[in-house]
């Protein structure tokens, strides 16, 4: 779903934060995706592949952290992982589980740059 | 070739994330209550919130509705007809609404101050899919289902229907007809999202709608308190 817009979201973002790296190739950017973001990774790839080209980060790979559906089972006590979104109840104990802990991320966790012989102007 | 890695945490839908949290402390100081109904096209959003604003007109509420479709302006004169005003957001082909487009169709509501309002409609583009990625600031999110729609849609929809804070299951008034299974859509609703307020109701006839209103009352006072 929007998988052209979230690239171009994705692209904006990446070349902003890798303005205080000037010089510095991009070679890869990890994305953080829930279960629950609905996004196609195919899809994204080929939009990022479309969005990229002629653009200084083209060649820049595309790494995709899948973030699973962990809820707070109150009856155990813990965290614990979906097996699936058709239930949202505890693996464990079967007791309904609504607090959600992670599974909606949507996100640019880090890029991976090579400033090899580039001296940084910016602090991290 | 050395390499390092920087870390950025950064959401990819930031943009309408920012927007969206700027809108939800602008209806906070507003006081006003704001909800986003959510369902396939079809369900019967519409009706369903032309009986809610007459109902909350006739006990002296101040409501307003945004309403977005990809072309026509059909259900915001539909909507206008029960007395509150109402402004219609076309997306021209974008498949659900954003936080921009709602900011912008705030902007110049004329006649309308956000200040001046108990509670604010959002009817959202006819999707299950989209909408459950931009948030419009919401303080309440509406997942409606019609007896028409078969009882495993929570099951098909898993992202929207577990976002919601509340669900209605519209068009009661031909569920026999229909042949709904009211025991495994109320089943299917609290598999994907336990605990969700349902309410069930009917635009034609209304049935339902005082539970509805009730809870409307309810969050109303809520915010207020906070």
């Amino acid at each position: 779903m929007h998988e052209l817009s979230l690239a171009t979201s994705i692209v904006e973002a990446v070349t902003e934060s890798a303005a205080a790296y000037p010089g510095a190739k991009v070679e890869s950017v990890r994305l953080r995706l829930g279960a629950l973001s609905d996004v196609v990774e195919d899809s994204l790839r080929f939009c990022w592949e479309l969005t990229v080209e002629g653009t200084p980060l083209a060649g820049a790979r595309l790494l995709v952290t899948k973030v699973p559906v962990v809820v707070h089972c109150a009856r155990c006590a813990e965290d614990v992982e979906l097996e699936s979104v058709q239930s949202f109840r505890c693996p464990r104990c079967g007791e309904p589980a609504s607090e959600l802990k992670q599974g909606k991320e949507l996100e640019i966790e880090s890029i991976e740059i090579d400033d090899h012989c580039v001296e940084q102007t910016s602090e991290e | 070739m050395t390499t390092r890695i920087v870390e950025l945490r950064r959401g990819i839908l930031k943009k309408n994330d920012e927007l969206a949290a700027g809108l939800r402390q602008r209806y906070t100081a507003a006081g006003v209550l704001v909800l986003n109904l959510v369902s396939s096209p079809g369900t019967g959003k519409t009706a369903f919130l032309e009986r809610t604003l007459r109902e909350l007109k006739a006990g002296g509420a101040r409501a307003a509705a945004l309403v977005g479709d990809l072309e026509t302006d059909n259900d915001a004169r539909r909507l206008a007809a029960s007395g509150a005003p109402v402004r219609q957001i076309n997306t021209h082909g974008i498949c659900h609404l954003d936080a921009e487009m709602i900011g912008k169709h705030l902007d110049g509501w004329e006649g309308v101050e956000l200040g001046g309002l108990d509670y604010l409609f959002i009817e959202n583009v006819g999707n299950l899919v989209c909408p459950s990625s931009y948030d419009l600031g919401e303080k309440i999110r509406v997942a409606l289902l019609s007896v028409t729609e078969g009882e495993d849609k929570p099951l098909k929809y898993p992202t929207l229907f577990n976002s919601a804070d509340a669900a209605v299951i519209t068009k009661i008034d031909i569920a026999e007809p229909c042949g709904f299974d009211r025991d495994l859509a109320l089943k299917n609703i609290n598999e994907i999202r336990p605990g969700i307020r349902i309410f069930e109701t009917s635009s034609k006839t209304g049935a339902g709608m005082a539970d509805w209103l009730g809870y409307l009352a309810e969050e109303r006072a809520k915010k207020i308190e906070v």
